[in-house]
């Protein structure tokens, strides 16, 4: 008896020391990037462009409001992309299981979701950057795209098969047709671990770096046109982390941990809206 | 009158017709509204149920009875394409309504449907819906927007099903903050509301307790003037209450069919009587 509690505790307490493991590093980081960004926020930081290194130097203002927007912009077009198709494959694969196609697409999927970012981003650029002739922020969205989709139908497709599958058929009894169950009866059932899925999506894809390297390229830049975000090369938060902190300027180094705030803000506010979003009035059983 | 529900193998339909034709009057009570006709269904090479005819009369409460895994519940699947889901599930012979095979090419499983219900064995309230989005889901889910005629039929519906007079104050809170009880006679008016001509039941009242079984079983008695029910139970009472008319399976395969009074007094086979009395099952 008293071996057994012994065990029971000594199980407890690694249980404890793997959980702060995995908590630990996540709070030196935020507080390591709080620490050495926040002397760089300042009001010219979301007002300004960033110009070029002697602006910082000079101390004139300088900022990274073309970086911001064009993180959203470019994010927001891979949300466009990536949410239709990926909730359809999602539901596809949850919806009609017998379905001849779904074992080639599962493993489609997979190995889009194994693959390096890397070469998402090199894909878009044959598909797109290479017929348009420039960088864009449309390429750097479709690169994107590509990190969130099987993410997406992956978590569709969870999503969708918690909800008992008595209550498609109780639909279908009623003589409505499938299609229109799934997105009327099931689809609103599920609707928090939908957003779960596009959540984490979207905080997978905004943190990349790698697609958008010789998709949306980057800019030092506002446009000068609205237009430009889409068009044109556009700066984004990730990749202008990586060109600020390997820069030879301290004043960029502190740049950069500003931006990985913004960034760690960014990805938290989306986690909130989804949250408020979802946040249905029934508490599913 | 009874004859026509006798297995329908040991009597050649010449003679069913014969009888059908005999009165005017007896000719309407009698009409057949479904019939399957050596029905099978099979999961791969494994048999569902085999060969089964069976005639349900218009305006009559049959039970389907005997012991688990004996192939009602796929039977009863049959009669409304549920099957339509599952790949693996294939069909042999015919399932008539009005005469009309509904596994027929130019017929559309949504509109079959349509015209036979179906009341699962748990409660399925649709989960974000309130109690009223529920009951109109049929209509409304196809299009139909008119209000007041969705008002008229939630509250049909609610009252067929008995549940009316304790929800009536509350049809836009979610369904599934009712009782369990209340949920199955919601998903009872739900199929209600779409006037289906036939409803298959499939052990309704399993997860009820005995006051809600009650309230069901009254509700069958009504709805009976209307429409044509199939029930499933396991209940031996409950059939006896309920069935004009009762079926026994038994591994797939149609034992003995016919009077509710006479397989419950006057078994023509011995497997019939035993599982009747409680021998096996």
């Amino acid at each position: 008896m008293r071996r057994r509690r012994i065990h029971d505790k000594f199980i407890e307490i690694l249980l404890v020391i793997a959980t702060i493991a995995v908590l630990l590093p996540l709070i030196i980081i935020i507080f390591h990037v709080i620490v050495e960004g926040v002397s760089a926020l300042n009001y010219e930081f979301f007002t300004e462009e960033l110009g070029s290194p002697s602006r910082a130097i000079q101390g004139k203002p300088t900022g990274l409001v073309h970086t911001i927007l064009g993180t959203i912009v470019v994010d927001m077009l891979a949300l466009v992309i990536a949410v239709p198709v990926g909730i359809g494959a999602g539901m596809m694969l949850s919806e009609y299981p017998d379905h001849m196609l779904n074992p080639t697409l599962r493993i489609m999927n997979d190995t889009l979701n194994g693959m390096p970012a890397i070469l998402k981003g090199l894909f878009a650029f044959v598909l797109i950057v290479k017929p348009m002739g420039t960088f864009s922020g449309l390429a750097g969205g479709v690169a994107l795209s590509f990190v969130m989709l099987p993410i997406i139908a992956r978590a569709t497709e969870s999503a969708l098969l918690t909800i008992p599958w008595t209550i498609r058929e109780a639909g279908l009894a009623l003589g409505i047709p499938r299609w229109r169950v799934v997105i009327s009866a099931v689809m609103p059932a599920a609707k928090t671990g939908l957003a779960t899925g596009l959540l984490l999506a979207f905080a997978r894809a905004a943190g990349e770096a790698a697609p958008l390297l010789f998709t949306s390229f980057g800019n030092n830049y506002l446009p000068d046109q609205w237009f430009g975000f889409i068009f044109n090369p556009v700066d984004t938060l990730p990749q202008r982390l990586y060109s600020l902190a390997i820069s030879p300027y301290s004043e960029w180094h502190s740049m950069g941990w500003a931006a990985a705030i913004v960034l760690l803000v960014m990805v938290i506010l989306a986690f909130v809206f989804a949250r408020f979003v979802t946040r249905g009035k029934v508490q599913l059983k | 009158m009874e004859i026509n529900i006798m297995k329908s193998k040991d009597l050649p339909e010449e003679t069913l017709k014969t009888v059908h034709s005999n009165t005017e009057n007896q000719k309407t009570v009698m009409k057949n509204r479904m019939e399957t006709k050596n029905l099978t269904v099979k999961y791969g090479s494994i048999y569902g149920v085999k060969n089964i005819s069976l005639p349900f009369q218009d305006k009559t409460v049959t039970a389907l009875i005997g012991p688990s895994g004996c192939g009602k519940t796929t039977y009863l699947r049959a009669l409304n394409r549920m099957h339509d889901l599952t790949r693996e599930a294939k069909i042999e012979g015919e399932v008539l309504l009005d005469n009309k095979n509904i596994y027929d090419e130019d017929i559309n499983p949504v509109t079959i449907r349509r015209k036979i219900g179906m009341v699962f064995q748990k409660p399925t309230p649709f989960p974000t819906m309130s109690i009223y989005d529920n009951v109109v889901a049929g209509l409304k889910l196809v299009g139909i927007r008119n209000r007041s005629l969705l008002d008229e039929v939630c509250e049909k519906a609610l009252k067929q099903a008995a549940l009316f007079d304790e929800v009536k104050d509350r049809l836009k809170t979610p369904a599934v903050s009712i009782s369990g009880g209340q949920q199955q006679r919601l998903s009872i008016a739900r199929a209600l509301a779409v006037e289906p001509e036939v409803l298959l039941m499939d052990e309704p009242t399993s997860s009820l307790d005995p006051q809600a079984t009650l309230r069901i079983e009254e509700l069958i008695h009504v709805l009976k003037k209307d429409i044509t029910i199939i029930i499933i139970t396991h209940n031996m009472q409950q059939a006896a209450r309920v069935s004009d008319k009762t079926a026994f399976f038994y591994v797939g395969d149609l034992i003995e069919a016919g009077d509710t009074n006479t397989i419950f007094t006057n078994p023509k086979e011995k497997q019939t009587e035993d599982y009747i009395t409680g021998r096996f099952g």
